[in-house]
């Protein structure tokens, strides 16, 4: 029983690490909202998506955000974003984390649920004010049991003034949202000692819009860049991302098939051995009369009752095992997981219980007696 | 030896009833390249209410002829007869049938299911035999009482001696009140004050009129018997009466040989 127990208990946990792992990117890709297109320098066409090993020969600007926010409909919304490193200290407390900054219209690309204060405004995107909002994980190291609004922080050494904070988002596999800073992005390049962005970001009106706003946007940025940049529709990007998922799917399947594997192998030879241990029962059952019929409906009853018994115990035992894990690893508990691993323990459970007992049963009653 | 010759004296059971007949019984074992004729021909007729001991020493084949006519095992040839039924042809679930309404082990080993208590060991040939639940309670309890284990019935096989594991296994073979009790070395497991007490209900029990069969290597156990059969490589080389009955008394004092206290049978 008890290998099938850990059978099905491994079998559930693995997949719903695996199912979790797999739906934390799946949601986080998709938090990151609707009608958005991704402008990246380089040309990742010939390396294989952002990361892929494109070269970047120049980087964007923020004259190619004002080109694009000047030559799209005023209903699509352009956001410039730079993102770099930061070391942040407030009296004597530091941490590192990361500055994403953009423009007044940074909300709807970024995360923004405020727990308390403000986004920065378009005038203090224009002078390069020093505000910063800063997320949950920030507030608690820096600030912890205080309220941070309008408090100084040192920002790579720079004076800045905290004007708002966000709720706590939990943490996603795109990036510890929670463990950022906000702020305008003349503010950030100017840190960053720059005038480069990272890339530029177009939220059309609508979902109907985003492949007209994309051609819109490829035709006003080839003439100064070539093919030197690509533009990516969150379609495209989930689509690169369900490849990531196929993959993951793929292990998924291998973590299950191989989880079975050793679960049924585990299961498969405490069977084996009880059944062995158990000859010379059927020996002394045979011998006071049990006939094949006999000794065999007590092992099938047996088997079965103990795969079942078993399975529900190492359904229980994955599920919260699940819920313990969930609170460092996402997990969530599939059915089609639960009903292979319990189909498949009970399956092996069963026939490795009542195999060798019909053997076992078919042996005269004096070879089963002596049987070692 | 003249194996004829001995098969010739072999006893017909007169005015009492043959319970079991074995004619012309061999057995052969393959061990790797090598025949072992474990049997090589025995004719054996056990008289109703009889007491018999086969003896003879390890390697004579007696516990292959226990097993045959207890039709735990096949002979090679031979016939055996049960109550005048031919068994040798019988199917695996036939036998199973025979074995529990009409023979009784008791093995040197005992052979009682572990992690099972006494009451529910000697209940089991009942449970084969179909009988109701109730009944089966009643019956093995009986049995039990019978043996002097009335206050043992909840324990397990691991919480008794081994004379009163013995005894337990004594009432299993009694309980469906069959035609014979076979006991392989009933005594071999024991010391001597527990193995004159399972001698005593075995005398008991024949006492009562049932046949009782002793394989052993002990003369002092087979003088118990009132009829000793002899084997000898596989072959019947005796066949006679008891003279100095030994009796197993109830109550002894002491140990070793002096344990086994005589009494004359009258």
């Amino acid at each position: 029983m008890l290998g099938v127990i850990i059978g099905v208990a491994a079998v559930i946990l693995l997949v719903a690490i695996g199912t979790g792992v797999q739906e934390d990117i799946a949601g986080s890709i998709e938090g990151l909202g609707s009608n958005l297109i991704f402008v990246f320098p380089g040309n990742f066409e010939e390396g294989g998506g952002p990361g892929g090993g494109a070269s970047i020969r120049r980087q964007f600007t923020l004259d190619e955000a004002d080109l694009v926010r000047r030559r799209l409909d005023v209903r699509h919304i352009v956001v410039p974003i730079a993102q770099g490193p930061a070391a942040l200290r407030v009296g004597n407390r530091t941490m590192r984390t990361m500055i994403a900054a953009g423009n007044e219209y940074s909300d709807s690309v970024f995360a923004a649920n405020y727990a308390d204060g403000r986004g920065y405004r378009r005038s203090e995107v224009a002078a390069a004010s020093r505000v910063v909002v800063i997320g949950a994980t920030v507030r608690e190291t820096l600030f912890p049991n205080q309220d941070p609004l309008g408090r100084s922080v040192s920002i790579n050494g720079q004076r800045f003034t905290v004007i708002g904070h966000v709720v706590a988002q939990g943490g996603s596999l795109t990036g510890d949202q929670d463990n950022q800073i906000y702020m305008p992005v003349t503010t950030a390049q100017r840190i960053f000692g720059s005038t480069d962005i990272s890339s530029i970001v177009v939220k059309a009106e609508s979902a109907d819009e985003v492949p007209q706003v994309q051609r819109q946007v490829e035709r006003i940025l080839r003439p100064g860049f070539g093919d030197e940049f690509t533009v990516f529709t969150q379609d495209q990007t989930l689509g690169l991302f369900q490849a990531i998922l196929g993959t993951l799917t793929f292990m998924l399947a291998g973590i299950a098939g191989i989880s079975l594997l050793v679960g049924g192998i585990g299961i498969m030879n405490i069977m084996l051995v009880s059944v062995s241990e158990r000859t010379r029962e059927i020996g002394i059952r045979k011998a006071v009369g049990a006939r094949t019929y006999d000794i065999m409906s007590q092992f099938v009853i047996e088997a079965v009752s103990l795969s079942v018994v078993g399975g529900i115990v190492g359904i229980a035992l994955g599920a919260s095992g699940a819920a313990v894990l969930s609170r460092w690893v996402p997990t969530e508990v599939t059915l089609w997981a639960v009903a292979l691993a319990f189909t498949f323990s009970a399956a092996v459970g069963i026939f490795f219980g009542v195999y060798p007992a019909y053997k076992a049963s078919r042996l005269d009653p004096i070879d089963a007696l002596r049987y070692e | 030896m003249d194996a004829e010759s001995v098969a010739a004296e072999v006893r017909n059971c007169d005015e009492r009833n043959t319970v079991l007949e074995a004619r012309g019984v061999t057995k052969r074992y393959h061990l790797g390249e090598v025949d072992v004729h474990a049997l090589r021909g025995v004719d054996l007729s056990i008289c109703q209410g009889q007491m018999m001991a086969i003896m003879g020493p390890s390697g004579s084949g007696k516990s292959t002829l226990m097993h045959i006519i207890g039709l735990l095992d096949r002979p090679s040839t031979g016939t055996v007869m049960v109550e005048g039924e031919e068994v040798s042809q019988m199917l695996p679930n036939e036998l199973a049938a025979v074995r529990n309404r009409r023979i009784g082990f008791v093995f040197q080993s005992f052979n009682l299911l572990a992690r099972t208590t006494a009451l529910a060991n000697v209940e089991l040939p009942l449970v084969y035999a179909g009988v109701s639940a109730a009944e089966r309670v009643t019956r093995a309890r009986a049995a039990l009482e019978k043996v002097g284990l009335g206050d043992r019935i909840g324990h397990l096989p691991n919480q008794l001696s081994g004379g009163q594991q013995q005894r337990v296994a004594v009432a299993r073979a009694l309980v469906t009140d069959p035609s014979i009790v076979l006991a392989d070395e009933p005594t071999g497991n024991l010391d001597s004050v527990s193995g004159v007490e399972v001698m005593r209900i075995l005398q008991g029990l024949n006492e009562q009129g049932i046949t009782v069969v002793l394989v052993t290597h002990d003369e002092t156990v087979a003088r118990h018997a009132e009829r000793i059969v002899r084997l000898r490589d596989g072959l019947l080389v005796a066949d006679e009466e008891v003279e100095q009955r030994h009796v197993a008394t109830a109550h002894v004092d002491g140990a070793g040989e002096a344990a086994l206290a005589e009494r004359t049978a009258s």
